[in-house]
């Protein structure tokens, strides 16, 4: 009997991520829910720009690219032009959805759009080598903050969970990890029930994943893991910040 | 026993399934090279393996594949 393989929702190629890039566990979770929920047939997922820019090689469902930060935006009228016919998702990064897709995501989560947004947040930009992103730790040495991110200069963190938990718009925010095997199982169940949501029409879901970059940080991929522990859920805690649902509305748990 | 099947060529050698295995059967190959040109994860001790599927949780790369 197999216990553990490759999803189907995943193609057979090799991904063209860093060693111990964590992109490829976040990966490995969205096509295990595609899978569970047998909606491969009608998913379409909207691809960020990024190190994820090339997702659409690697999901089996049908993919669209969206230009830098609009990915809520295309997912937004793919969803509007048949609301009963297809499933749709975006995979981004903090670069993506946090710097010049911000007004994109708001305004999708104020909408209540009934799309499901993956949010990666690594901290950093990698695929342009390794500079100063929105979501930077204060302090964290980065290509351009070579000294450390200064907050007097550069402003401080924007923590994108808390900041759309403000809104009555959205359905579910939920912040993840995948540092280890029991925040993996935990971020498998938020994806799950984003894309649930979805499904049953309840509306915007954001799972925000705590996710590493070890060529940028200029760590092992070992280092990496714990440095989330020691730096980013401290700065980032985890929790359900709304679910409407369930009623919560704000707040970690 | 549970049964560990690789797909070597795809390994990168960033080991966080040896990190992950509590029963320490994996190992990442000194002595061999990959298509890739990484040291990829080798089973040295699969006797111990209880098929708990960590290391296959943490793996980036969707290489390992577990039969019970």
């Amino acid at each position: 009997m197999v216990v553990f393989d490759k999803p189907h929702a995943l193609a057979d190629i090799p991904f063209h991520y860093c060693p111990g890039c964590t992109h490829g566990i976040v990966h490995r979770l969205v096509a295990e829910c595609i899978d569970e929920l047998g909606i491969e047939g009608k998913t379409i997922g909207v691809a960020p720009v990024g190190c994820s820019v090339m997702a659409y090689n690697y999901f089996n469902c049908d993919m669209i690219e969206a230009a830098h930060g609009r990915a809520p935006a295309v997912a937004t009228g793919v969803k509007r032009a048949n609301p009963e016919g297809h499933i749709v998702f975006t995979y981004q990064g903090d670069g993506d959805l946090a710097s010049i897709g911000m007004a994109e995501t708001v305004h999708s989560a104020a909408r209540n759009e009934n799309i499901t947004v993956i949010f990666i947040n690594n901290a950093i930009y990698g695929m342009t080598g390794g500079q100063m992103a929105p979501t930077s730790l204060p302090g964290q040495v980065t290509q351009t903050s070579p000294y450390g991110r200064d907050t007097n200069h550069c402003g401080f963190p924007i923590r994108v969970c808390e900041l759309l938990s403000e809104l009555d718009g959205p359905e579910y925010l939920e912040r993840v990890a995948v540092n280890n095997v029991k925040n993996v199982k935990a971020a498998k169940k938020a994806i799950k029930k984003a894309f649930e949501n979805q499904v049953n029409n309840k509306g915007f879901s954001l799972v925000e994943v705590i996710s590493s970059c070890p060529t940028n940080w200029g760590m092992t991929p070992q280092k990496a893991l714990e440095w989330i522990d020691e730096k980013m859920i401290p700065y980032y805690p985890l929790g359900v910040y709304k679910d409407r649902s369930a009623g919560i509305v704000k707040g970690a748990n | 026993m549970p049964k560990l099947t690789f797909k070597t060529d795809n390994c990168k050698g960033c080991g966080l399934c040896v990190d992950a295995c509590p029963k320490k059967v994996l190992a990442l190959a000194k002595e061999k090279i990959n298509k890739k040109g990484h040291h990829p994860v080798e089973a040295v001790n699969e006797e111990a393996c209880i098929g708990c599927t960590f290391c296959a949780t943490m793996c980036p790369d969707c290489i390992i594949k577990i039969e019970k």
